[in-house]
This record gives structure tokens, C-alpha cells and sequence, in this order.
């Protein structure tokens, strides 16, 4: 057990990213001409099998969501691949787009197909410019070789907002309003893009689908954790030996993660925590480090899988003075809309830096965990909902560290 | 309707599927705490004050935007539900000035109502507050954003109730704003001052400026009323404290409008406390105005009038009446004309804009009104035709409307030679040139038949004439009418087909129709076109003259015209006279009287002796005004009935002084046959109501004329109309219809002409180009055309405080070619003379008019517009062409 497994970064440092011929030659396409002939409802069908679930951090069935979109009657529909990428310390989707961007393509096609759409965008992270000049090359070889058909895709530069990576705000931001989240429902299989049925999914997602295809769903299903089947693409940051990316199926454990693959703590230092997920991400303490990284089994412990960002942290933190930096990072990521997380986020920061300061009592610490409650389930959106969580989960596995400082 | 079983609060309901859950609690008699939601606006779902607890859900769904689904599971006051709200609370009071006690929404502010609700007294959160500065930079609303929670009311409200777009936000996170564009005061940003903005907001953040300080919310009394300006009939609550008007606040039951106003109607009451306002009668001695007693300014009356009926006959008399007044002020005035006077000649302004409406679609269609209502240009039409007609400014809650519709999908063509700004929003634009509406409409019917998109049903069995018409359009080519309108061949195509193709399409006019020489002809000419194309007698279509004024289809369904009593009943006919003369117990005449220009054609020749007018201003309003100057000074005795001592009035023997809208019981009827209740707010401010000062003055000269109330009046009114027999006051309390309403139990007529025409078959009138009666020429080389703007009324406005405040003056618009011409830029000063008279007034550069053509508003007294507007009248309905006249333009500077 415990072995990297590579699906969505097969063909990583195998081919030449600008030329299609390479990627033809490792069987790229196949799967998207094997779509065709399976029909629309036999393919979704398929992905449904797979049990593949959404890489951007929200977990839903990529089949079912597909089949929202395929039944929907629209004169348009579109497809939407998430690059915005805008998690501190991730990186997993710029690495399947700078070195395989057709197997991205590709699953963009093949979803178009599935539901009947013939526009596509990639809304990428505008911090990547190599990137989106990579797609766009990527687009024009796959469109002279005739391989899309009437699918056109068109890349997006990301209007520079962590908020914008949510769906309904990156889907304004493509309206060309200002990218703030919408209200769920309607949700964009249903109503999205100018309100057509549009689906939205995660590079990762797309790049999982033309293997899925090739191999069957059945196939997929079987790859580690079984309720959230497949692989993973985890990029390791903090205080680990191995500071690079590894993908791995989804019944390894953070364990693994961490201590196999991540080599262990720096400097032959303790361990004291571990991030996943990104900013957002719960703080998970020794105590928990069996846990696989499954979307379901993260959830138990009252953690994300998130983008599959990992921040390891030894014993040498301070996870107040930490967590108030996040806080401040959401205060400022806030789009403002609603008003639990306009207002809450800023209260949160206020709060955090009086601890952090050694000026706070029990007391705060108290309003803290209220604040955090209420935000993490009124909030409009994911942003909110999740902001708190570092706080949370840090006041809960690491009291130690809000003691030492309070008055 | 499909309904879904649910529990809410452990108990089972059912709710309509696809309603919200916040809908849902409301018909089963439970009220979710929301902020941001307010059912005439799109869905937000920010404030998150409205979540609940749904069984299955591990967030709290926002109320307000979430849909029910069988079987659903509420809480909407479960403990998180509770924690939820009272932290979200402490959260928005953190950052926001506590200074309730002073504060002028408190009473009607939510934050403080679910505070109290939720027993929030104080914030746990102290911390950073916004500072914004306070902007009371305009004379309406005052702006104080430390009170915004960012509901996002205002900014939707802009947007989808007025169509503004002038508000947005600001900046991100904890620093977002909602504000105009540029953060600029609202005086120096896009914004209209239709107030919904204030109108919608939960809080203190926005109030109406003229309340400040007056009164705690709960100690305001609430008078439903209608709006005293234009004919689009808004309803609103002027609000009252000990005695006195201090507001307009909108009335969400308001049956045309909602709460959608104009600045007109929310700002413009103002002029009720103008200190200029008259409050005792006025008799002029020695060429000077002297206060006078009631009684001798009666008795000075009874003795002129009746001398001048006797020495000269009653003929000698006439009367205007007003599209301003009442419908019972105005049925008192026509019955003292010809039961008192002996006379039909009574008249009043819509002469001077729809008497082309009322007479044209007589002819076409047998009744003169609007053919459908104004909510199906929202609910019903696909396609809004609009000619002659500016809504945006001149009814701006239909313009609001119909950009609305527009913005939903319904397709909009504007035909007019200004680009107006629904002009610049329609989907097709056709600027033909001024006064070429004729040889335009006959233009696309020529398409039309052509290809063979006519109804050829509805032409066989609904109309007669029609081989003339057809024949007269033969000769109305595409290129012919093209080279004539200024109109590519293109667009007549596109207009043509789109128009008769698109099953629901509702063409709207209003005075660039009415106010040429041809007017008449124009309106039989849109009448013709719905014929061709069978687009009348349905919901979602018609010919719909907006009317101007507030009561000017009201003045003349009441008979305030010189052949018609109340109902259009024709003076000619001796059944109706009979039947009036036995009410009002006295002999009628049989000849029908002078209209508004033959009355002052008639003075001038000393025909017409003595004068009586209720609440008009010719001289303001009336063209080629120094003739109607000469006309009224030869008046033997002139008394005026007025708020003011207007430009009119000065000219008078007697003036009494008028009461106001808010201080009178009555009806105004609307553009779209609507009659509602205008209702006492105030005591009159000169004592005593209109209706009772004309029942006095009428006694005195020996009429005994007794009501109790103008519920009175207008019974007898409805008992002599069989078209509003069904109407009465007590109706009106209840529900609000349109006429023809022949019974009480008849649920009136929003839709006329439904099956047939009121005279039968409808009557195709074919009808030549006739060109303006001047046009520039060598001497006189400009056109200039006339019209209102947004903020202000014809006349009244002007004495609004507010208003006048920020709108002061004429600023008439030039061409940028002929500013060029003569050195002239935006507030430079210009001569403008005609063969009539002339004027100075202020410049604004813009290329709204065509090259040659200058446009100037009407409602300035230094700026007195109709001195050079032209002397041609519309030959059937008397009507001046004040769209067109020939003028030459001078800058002052050089002219010194
Ligand atoms: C604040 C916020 C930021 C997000 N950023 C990203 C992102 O950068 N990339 C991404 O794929 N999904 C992001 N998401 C998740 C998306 O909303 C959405 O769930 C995802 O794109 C769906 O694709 P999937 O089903 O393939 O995961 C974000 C969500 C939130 C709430
Ligand atoms: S939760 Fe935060 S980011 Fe999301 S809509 Fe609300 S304010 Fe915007
Ligand atoms: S000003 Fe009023 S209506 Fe506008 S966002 Fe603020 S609270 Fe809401
Ligand atoms: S002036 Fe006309 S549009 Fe404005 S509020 Fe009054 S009735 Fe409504
Ligand atoms: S009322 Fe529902 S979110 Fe504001």
C-alpha cells in the first residue's frame, strides 16, 4: 500500500506539452472518439460509475452533475473548467495544465459531449501567464487537427480574487460583473453561465476523465477509498522534508502523506500539525493522523480535502499567531456580499490579532467559537462557510497554544 | 397549482411548489425575520437574517432563496436559527451608529425591529466602525451610509424598478459600498430622484429630507392619494403630522405603480406650502389686486356675469376648465357653463395636447382613450412601438416600466426625430424627421400589405374602408417615404415586419403626435396600422395615447369639452339634453361651443366678454401666447380660480384662491380610464375646497347648488353617464376599475374594443402627408420643437421648492454643428425669435436633436417658450403645432 499512483499526471515529464503528436502517441483522444460512439447517456452512465467526485474541493459527483446538465432543455449550454487555482500553496492544476494540457482538453470535450454544449471556457488563475499561453497553443494544435469538432474553448484570465475560484462568482466574473458569489439553487448545471445549464468542474476533474473513459468507470471505482474512488494530487508545503507533489489513491493516510511521502518533519523536529485543504483547511493534530485522505473520511474529523494543499507545521508554531494570519487572509478575501462573512471575517481578525497580542480573554475566545459557528453555516458561500475553520479547529485541538497567551 | 406538502414548526402545510421557504411560513401565517428581501426586487440572498433549519441540511438555508421540496422539514426559530440572527445582528450593529433616538427612520427601521425582537441591546464585537461623511447634497434625500447594513435594496431598486443602473458597490469585504459610480454625491452622480432607492431601504440610511426632524414614524398619519402631476396615475401616502404634509411615502398598494415614483411625485408637493400660495380671494381695483371678502368677490361675480349674459347673450361667456382639477371640480364647472351660462363654451387643455386623441379615435375606433392599460406593457406585450411619445421623462413610471419590460425580452422600437433616451435603449431607432409621422406609418403599411403580412381577418370582419387605405399606402413606396422621413429603406423593413409579426405588440403615442397640424390625422394614422395588422381588441396590444395630465382624461370624460357632457354624451343630441336638463332643472343650448383657440379668436374680436378659468395657465401653456395676451385684456370681466397668481391670473378681475390636491376629496381618472381617489390630507389653505368655493359662486348668481361631499357630485355625475354608472366612491374604496362600467356588479374595462368597435366596425382613414405648417426657411432657418422634461410638470413644479431648487431653469438643446456655428457652448446665453415673439435662454450642446433643429421644455416663466411657438392649430381638433415652428438663434453675447 501506499504507492504513488499516476492518472491524472500520466503522462508527466513523458511527452512534449506543445505538441499534440505526443500526447496522440500515448493514446490521447481515444477516449473522447470512444465517447462519441458510446452515446450521451451510456457515457454518463459510465462516469456515474466511476463514482469520480469533483478535485475542487467541494467533492460532487462528476456523473450526477453531468446528468443535471444533459437533461436540462437549453438552446445553449457551456462548460467551465475551474483553473483559478487560487489556494496559497497549491499548484496540482498548473502542473496537469503546463505539462499535459490535451488530457485537460480532452475531458472538456467529452463532457461538452455528454451534455450537449459547443462553448467552453478555462477561467484561469491570471497569476499564470505561461499557463494561458500554453492553452491557448494546446487549443489551436487540438482545433487544426480537427479533434474538438464544433467545440470551441475559450481560456479566461482570472480577475485575481481567491473568491472568484467559487463557481457562481467566477461564472460573474465571466459575465463580466463584478465576481461575487450567487445563491445555490439554482445551480449552474441548472442555471448557469447566462443562465444557460453549465457545468463546472476542476482541472483535475477534467484531466481524470479521458483514463475513466479509456478504462472504464468499474475500473476507477475500484482505485482506493471506495466512497471517494481514484487518485489525489497533494502538494506538500511547511515544515516537511519533501517540499513537491505527490499523487496518491485515496485511501492513503495523512499518516502516509506527511511521514512516507512528505519524508517527515525538517530538522528532526516533532510534529505538531497539519493543514489540508488550503487556507480554509482544518488543523488536524497527531491524534488523527490515520485518517484517509477520502472526502468523506476528512469530514468525520471535521477537516476538508480541499485542492489537496498541505501545510505541515512542527512543533515550533504558534498556531494563534498562525491562525490570525489566515484570518486577516480572509478578511481581506471577503467579497462583502453577505453579511455574516462581510462583517464576521473583519470581527474574526479583530479578535484573533487581540489573542495574538496576549489582550484577550477566555471571553474572546468564546465569541470566537460562536462567530466561527454561526458564519460556517449561514454564510452565502463556500468562503465564509469555511474561513472559520482554522480557528475553530486550532482553539479546539490546540488550547495550549491560546492559553499560553491569554491575559 | 402544484402544491407540496411540508412542516414548519412541527406543523404540516402545504405551499405552492417552486415557492421559497420564506413565502411558504408567510401563507401558513408564520413571518421570517429578512432584510434584504423585498418581494418587487430580484432575490438576493445576502443579509442571511432569514436562514432556518431545514432537517438534512448541515448549513442554515437562506429563507428567501430557497426552494420548498415535498416533505421539507423547517425550523425557522430553532436555537442555531436564533444564534444565527442575534449574531448576525451584533455583527451589523457593530458597525453602525447606535443614535436610534434621533434617528428619522426609527419606527419603520427593520435593524431596530429585530433587534428588539431578538432582545439585542449592545454588540459583543467592538471594533473598527466606518466613518462616512453624511451626503445631504441634494434637496430630497439624505444619504448616511454609516446606517447601510448593504441590503442592496437601493442598488436593485435603480436598477429594476427605474432602470437607472446609478447605483452599484464599491470596493470589497469589510469596506463595500453601496454607491453611485464614482462614490460622487447623488447630486453630481447619474441619479433622477425617483426616490424608490428611499423608498425600499430597511434602514436610516436613506430618508426623505423633508421629514427630518418632523416626526417619530409612528406618529405620521398615512392619506392615500393620488399624484397631482402627470396622467399615469401613481397612488402614494402623503404623510401627515399635526396638520401638515410633511412627505410622500410610497404605498405598496398603489394599483398602477406600486412603489415606484418619479421625482415629480415624491418630491414635487412641496409647492402646497409655497409661500406664494394664494389664501384670499383677490379683486383688482385701479389696475391693482386688493384682498377681498368671499362674499364680495361672489357678489362682484354674480352681478359681471350675469350683466355680460344678458347685454351680450350667453354666448358672450366661456369657461377652461382643468386637466388639473378634480373630476368633481371640473363636472361642476361644465354644469354651471351651460345650465348657469347657457353655453357650451367650455373647454380646458386637452385641447392643447390629446383633443387629436379623443377626436382620431373617435373616428378610427368610436372612443378616444388608451385601448389597454398601462400593466400590460410588463405583463402582456412583445413588442412596445413607441411614436411621438418620451416616457421616460414625460411619465416617467410608464417609461420605468417599459424599460423594464424591454430589459425582460420585449422588443422595442422607438420612432422619434430626438434621441430620447429610450431612443438610445431601443432594439430599433427611427429618427424620422419632424412632422413626417404620416408618410412614415403609411410607409410601413405599404410593406406590410405588400408582403402580405396584413390580418386579413380581422380587416373582413372588424373594419370598413380598407380598399382606400390600401390604395393610399400604394403610393407610399419605401424609397418614397424614405427620401420624405430621413428613414432608411432598411429599417422601414425591419419595422414593418417586426411589427406585424409579433403577435403582441402595443403601440404608445403621445404629443409628437398630437401637436402638429395634422395631429388628428396622425392618431387615425397609428389607428390604421393596428387595424392593418389586427393588434387592438387583445391584452397586449392597442393604440395607447399616454395622457399628460393627471386628470386630463378625466376633465374630459366629465365634459369639460364644447360638444360632449360627461360619458362623450353629444350636446347635439336631444335625448341626452332632455335628460340633463330635467336634473339640472334648467334649458340647455344645442350648439355645440368654442374650443380653447376659437374662445381667445373670439375675444380678440370682442365676441366673448367674460371668462371664468379654473386652474389653467394659457399663457404659460397655450401658443403663440401675446395674441392670447391681447385676446384676454379685451375681456370685459375674467375671473381665475388658481393656487397662484399665475401669469394668467394677473390678467384677471377676480381671482380665488384655489386648494391643492391635499386638501380636497375627489378622483383624478388616469391615462388608462382609471378614475381614483384624490383624498383631503390638510385643511384647505384658503378655507375651503374648490368644489365648495364653485357651489358658492354658482348659488350666488341664483343656481342653488348644494352637495355635502364630492361623492355627491359625482353620483349625480355617474347617474347621467351610463360609461361610469357602475363607479362610485364606495367602489373606489374597495377596488379600482376602469371604464366603461355601466353597473355596479360589471367588473369594468380595461380592454376596449374587444369583439367590436364602440362605433361598430372600426373605420380605416386614409390620410395624405400633410408638412408642418411653418417650416425654416431662409429668415427663420432653425426648428425648433417643444416638450417637457423629467422634473418638472407644465406648470406647478416651478413652485416646488425642492425641485426648482435643482432644476431652475430652460437649458435648451442645440446641435453641436449650429453651437459651432455661433460660438455657443453649454450655458451660454441665446436669442431665440419667430414670427411671433422672441425669448433669451440658456444653451446646452448636445446631439439629442438633429442638426438645424433646437428643443426647448415649456415650463419657465423667464423663458416663456410658447411667445415664439407657432399660430397653426390642427384643423379638426384645434390643436397647436407646438412640435414645429420656424425660429432663427442668436448668441447674446454678440447680439448684446
Ligand atoms: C472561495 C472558494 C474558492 C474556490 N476556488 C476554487 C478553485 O480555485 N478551483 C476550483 O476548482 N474550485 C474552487 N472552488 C470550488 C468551486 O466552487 C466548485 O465547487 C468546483 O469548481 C467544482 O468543480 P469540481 O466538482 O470538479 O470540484 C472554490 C470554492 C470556494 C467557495
Ligand atoms: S461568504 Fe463571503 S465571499 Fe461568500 S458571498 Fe458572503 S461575503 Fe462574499
Ligand atoms: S442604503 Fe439602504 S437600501 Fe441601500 S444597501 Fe444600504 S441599507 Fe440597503
Ligand atoms: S408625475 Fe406621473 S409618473 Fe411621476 S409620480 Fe406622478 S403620476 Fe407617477
Ligand atoms: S432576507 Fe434572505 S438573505 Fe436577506
Amino acid at each position: 500500500m501506499a504507492e504513488e499512483m499516476r492518472i491524472v499526471l500520466r503522462n508527466y515529464g513523458k511527452i512534449d506539452p506543445l505538441k499534440i503528436e505526443d500526447y496522440l502517441a500515448q493514446g490521447g483522444y481515444k477516449a473522447l472518439e470512444k465517447a462519441r460512439s458510446m452515446g450521451q447517456a451510456a457515457l454518463i452512465d459510465d462516469v456515474k460509475k466511476s463514482n469520480l467526485r469533483g478535485r475542487g474541493g467541494a467533492g460532487f459527483n462528476c456523473g450526477m452533475k453531468w446528468s443535471f446538465a444533459a437533461s436540462a432543455t437549453a438552446d445553449q449550454k457551456y462548460v467551465i473548467c475551474n483553473a483559478d487555482e487560487g489556494e496559497p500553496g497549491t499548484y496540482k492544476d498548473r502542473l496537469i495544465m503546463e505539462n499535459d494540457p490535451q488530457s485537460l482538453l480532452e475531458g472538456m470535450a467529452i463532457c461538452a459531449y455528454a451534455i450537449g454544449a459547443n462553448q467552453g471556457y478555462i477561467y484561469c488563475r491570471g497569476e499564470y501567464p505561461q499557463v494561458i499561453e500554453i492553452l491557448n497553443q494546446a487549443i489551436d494544435q487540438a482545433k487544426a487537427q480537427g479533434l474538438l469538432g464544433d467545440f470551441d474553448i475559450e481560456v479566461r484570465s482570472g480577475a485575481g480574487a481567491y473568491v472568484c475560484g467559487e463557481e457562481t462568482a467566477l461564472i460573474e466574473s465571466i459575465e463580466g460583473s463584478r465576481g461575487e458569489p450567487r445563491f445555490k439553487p439554482p445551480f449552474p448545471p441548472v442555471q448557469g453561465l447566462w443562465a444557460k445549464p453549465t457545468i463546472v468542474n476542476n482541472v483535475e476533474t477534467f484531466a481524470n476523465i479521458p483514463v475513466i473513459v479509456d478504462k472504464g468507470g468499474a475500473w476507477y471505482a475500484d482505485i482506493g477509498n471506495p466512497a471517494y474512488p481514484g487518485t489525489k494530487v497533494f502538494t506538500l508545503t511547511g515544515d516537511v522534508n519533501n517540499r513537491t507533489f505527490f499523487e496518491v489513491p485515496t485511501d492513503t493516510t495523512i499518516r502516509a502523506l506527511v511521514f512516507k511521502f512528505g519524508g517527515g518533519i525538517r530538522g528532526g523536529k516533532k510534529f505538531k500539525a497539519v493543514q489540508i485543504g488550503g487556507t480554509s483547511g482544518a488543523f488536524i493534530p497527531e491524534s488523527l493522523l490515520d485518517t484517509q485522505v477520502a472526502f468523506d473520511a476528512m469530514s468525520a474529523i471535521g477537516a476538508t480535502l480541499g485542492s489537496g494543499a498541505t501545510f505541515v507545521l512542527d512543533e515550533t508554531r504558534d498556531l494563534v499567531d498562525v491562525s490570525t494570519r489566515i484570518a486577516k487572509f480572509f478578511e481581506h478575501e471577503s467579497c462583502g456580499k453577505c453579511a455574516p462573512c462581510r462583517e464576521g471575517t473583519a470581527r474574526m481578525h479583530e479578535l484573533m490579532k487581540k489573542l495574538n497580542e496576549g489582550k484577550g480573554s477566555s471571553k474572546d475566545v468564546a465569541l470566537l467559537e460562536k462567530l466561527g459557528r454561526v458564519m460556517s453555516y449561514s454564510c452565502l458561500c463556500g468562503l465564509g462557510q469555511a474561513a472559520p475553520a482554522p480557528v475553530l479547529t486550532t482553539i479546539k485541538h490546540f488550547p495550549a497554544d491560546y492559553n499560553a497567551k491569554l491575559m | 397549482m402544484e402544491m407540496v406538502k411540508i412542516i414548519i414548526n412541527g406543523k404540516e402545510v402545504e405551499a405552492p411548489a417552486g415557492s421559497t421557504v420564506l413565502q411558504a411560513a408567510e401563507l401558513a401565517g408564520i413571518e421570517i425575520p429578512r432584510l434584504c428581501y423585498d418581494p418587487e426586487l430580484s432575490a438576493l440572498g445576502a443579509c442571511r437574517l432569514c436562514v432556518v433549519e431545514v432537517s438534512g441540511n448541515r448549513l442554515l438555508p437562506a429563507s428567501c432563496v430557497t426552494p420548498v421540496f415535498q416533505g421539507m422539514v423547517i425550523e425557522t426559530e430553532s436555537d442555531s436559527v436564533v444564534e444565527a440572527r442575534k449574531t448576525i445582528l451584533e455583527l451589523l450593529i457593530a458597525n453602525h451608529p447606535l443614535d436610534c433616538m434621533t434617528c428619522n427612520k426609527m419606527g419603520a427601521c427593520k435593524l431596530a425591529d429585530y433587534c428588539y425582537k431578538y432582545g439585542v441591546k449592545e454588540s459583543p464585537f467592538a471594533g473598527e466602525k466606518h466613518i462616512y461623511s453624511i451626503d445631504d447634497s441634494n434637496p430630497f434625500i439624505i444619504r448616511d451610509l454609516n446606517k447601510c447594513i448593504l441590503c442592496g435594496a437601493c442598488v436593485r431598486a435603480c436598477e429594476e424598478m427605474t432602470g437607472k443602473d446609478n447605483l452599484s458597490y464599491l470596493n470589497r469585504g469589510f469596506n463595500r459600498k453601496a454607491t453611485t459610480a464614482g462614490d460622487v454625491p447623488y447630486i453630481e452622480s447619474d441619479c433622477v430622484f425617483c426616490g424608490q432607492c428611499v423608498a425600499v431601504c430597511p434602514t436610516g440610511a436613506l430618508t426623505e429630507k423633508s421629514m427630518a426632524g418632523l416626526a417619530r414614524r409612528w406618529e405620521i398619519e398615512r392619506v392615500q392619494t393620488t399624484c397631482p402631476f402627470c396622467g399615469t396615475g401613481c397612488n402614494f401616502d402623503l404623510a401627515v403630522k399635526d396638520e401638515k404634509v410633511i412627505g410622500v411615502l410610497s404605498n405598496p398598494d398603489a394599483p398602477v405603480n406600486g412603489r415606484s415614483l418619479c421625482v415629480k411625485g415624491r418630491f414635487g408637493w412641496d409647492f402646497i406650502y409655497n409661500e406664494k400660495r394664494l389664501k384670499t380671494p383677490l379683486i383688482k381695483r385701479n389696475g391693482k389686486f386688493e384682498e377681498a371678502s368671499w362674499d364680495e368677490a361672489y357678489d362682484l361675480i354674480a352681478q359681471k356675469f350675469s350683466e355680460v349674459k344678458t347685454k351680450y347673450g350667453p354666448d358672450s361667456f366661456a369657461a377652461l376648465s382643468s386637466a388639473r382639477c378634480t373630476n368633481e371640480e371640473n363636472f361642476l364647472v361644465q354644469k354651471f357653463t351651460r345650465a348657469v351660462m347657457g353655453t357650451n363654451n367650455i373647454d380646458h387643455c386637452a385641447r392643447v395636447c390629446h383633443a387629436p386623441s379623443v377626436a382620431g379615435l373617435a373616428n378610427s375606433f368610436g372612443s378616444g382613450a388608451m385601448t389597454n392599460i398601462i400593466s400590460e406593457v410588463t405583463n402582456e406585450a412583445e413588442l412596445l412601438f413607441l411614436i411621438g411619445i418620451n416616457p421616460t421623462e414625460a411619465y416617467p413610471v410608464v417609461g420605468y416600466k417599459m424599460r423594464q419590460a424591454h430589459r425582460h425580452g420585449c422588443k422595442l422600437v422607438v420612432c422619434d426625430p430626438r434621441r430620447t433616451e429610450l431612443a438610445a435603449e431601443a432594439d430599433i431607432w427611427l429618427q424620422q424627421r419632424h412632422g413626417t409621422d404620416i408618410p412614415l406609418l403609411n410607409g410601413l403599411m405599404h410593406i406590410i400589405i405588400k408582403e402580405g403580412l396584413e390580418d386579413k381577418n380581422f380587416i373582413a370582419e372588424r373594419t370598413e374602408n380598407y380598399e382606400a387605405m390600401k390604395a393610399l399606402a400604394a403610393e407610399y413606396t419605401p424609397e418614397h417615404v424614405s427620401e420624405i422621413t430621413g428613414v432608411s429603406v432598411e429599417d422601414l423593413y425591419r419595422v414593418a415586419r417586426l411589427y406585424a409579426t409579433t403577435d403582441k405588440a402595443m403601440a404608445f403615442y403621445s404629443l409628437g403626435i398630437t401637436e402638429h397640424i395634422c395631429g388628428t390625422r396622425n392618431v387615425m394614422s397609428i389607428a390604421n396600422l393596428a387595424m392593418l395588422t389586427g393588434h387592438i381588441g387583445r391584452p397586449g396590444v392597442g393604440v395607447n395615447p399616454v395622457r399628460g395630465q393627471n386628470n386630463v382624461q378625466g376633465a374630459c370624460d366629465m365634459g369639460a369639452l364644447p360638444n360632449v357632457y360627461s360619458g362623450y354624451q353629444s350636446v347635439t343630441d336631444q335625448a341626452i339634453r332632455e335628460k340633463h336638463e330635467k336634473v339640472w332643472g334648467a334649458k340647455l343650448p344645442d350648439k355645440v361651443g368654442l374650443k380653447i383657440p376659437e374662445m381667445f379668436e373670439a375675444a380678440h374680436e370682442g365676441k366673448i366678454k367674460a371668462m371664468y378659468i379654473l386652474g389653467e395657465n394659457p399663457i404659460l401653456t397655450d401658443s403663440n401666447v401675446n395674441f392670447i395676451k391681447e385676446a384676454l385684456e379685451k375681456l370685459d370681466f375674467f375671473v381665475v380660480q388658481e393656487l397662484f397668481l399665475t401669469e394668467t391670473a394677473e390678467f384677471a378681475d377676480v381671482v380665488l384662491p384655489a386648494a391643492s390636491f391635499a386638501e380636497c376629496d375627489g378622483t383624478f381618472t388616469n391615462t388608462e380610464r382609471r378614475p381614483q381617489r384624490v383624498r383631503k390630507a390638510i385643511q384647505p389653505l384658503p378655507g375651503q375646497a374648490n368644489w365648495e368655493t364653485i357651489c358658492q359662486m354658482v348659488t350666488r348668481m341664483g343656481y342653488p347648488m348644494s352637495y355635502n361631499h364630492p361623492s355627491e357630485i359625482w353620483a349625480e355625475m355617474a347617474s347621467l353617464s351610463p360609461s361610469m354608472a357602475g363607479i362610485s366612491f364606495e367602489r373606489m374604496e374597495k377596488e379600482s376599475v376602469h371604464w366603461p362600467c355601466p353597473s355596479p356588479d360589471h367588473p369594468g374595462t380595461p380592454i376596449l374594443h374587444i369583439g367590436k368597435f364602440t362605433r361598430g366596425l372600426g373605420g380605416f382613414q386614409p390620410n395624405e402627408h400633410i408638412p408642418p405648417g411653418e417650416m425654416p426657411d431662409a429668415d427663420y432657418p432653425i426648428l425648433l420643437c417643444t416638450g417637457r422634461i423629467m422634473q418638472h410638470y407644465n406648470v406647478t413644479t416651478q413652485y416646488s421648492p425642492g425641485i426648482n431648487s435643482v432644476w431652475d431653469k430652460e437649458m435648451t438643446q442645440v446641435h453641436p454643428q449650429e453651437a459651432e456655428k455661433l460660438g455657443l457652448v453649454t450655458g451660454s446665453r441665446m436669442k431665440v425669435s419667430s414670427r411671433r415673439g422672441s425669448l433669451v435662454t440658456n444653451v446646452w450642446v448636445t446631439d439629442r436633436v438633429q442638426p438645424g433643429v433646437i428643443w426647448m421644455a415649456h415650463h419657465h416663466s423667464e423663458t416663456p417658450t410658447n411667445e415664439v411657438t407657432s399660430h397653426h392649430v390642427c384643423d379638426i381638433a384645434g390643436t397647436y403645432e407646438y412640435k414645429v415652428c420656424a425660429v432663427k438663434i442668436e448668441n447674446v453675447q454678440e447680439v448684446g
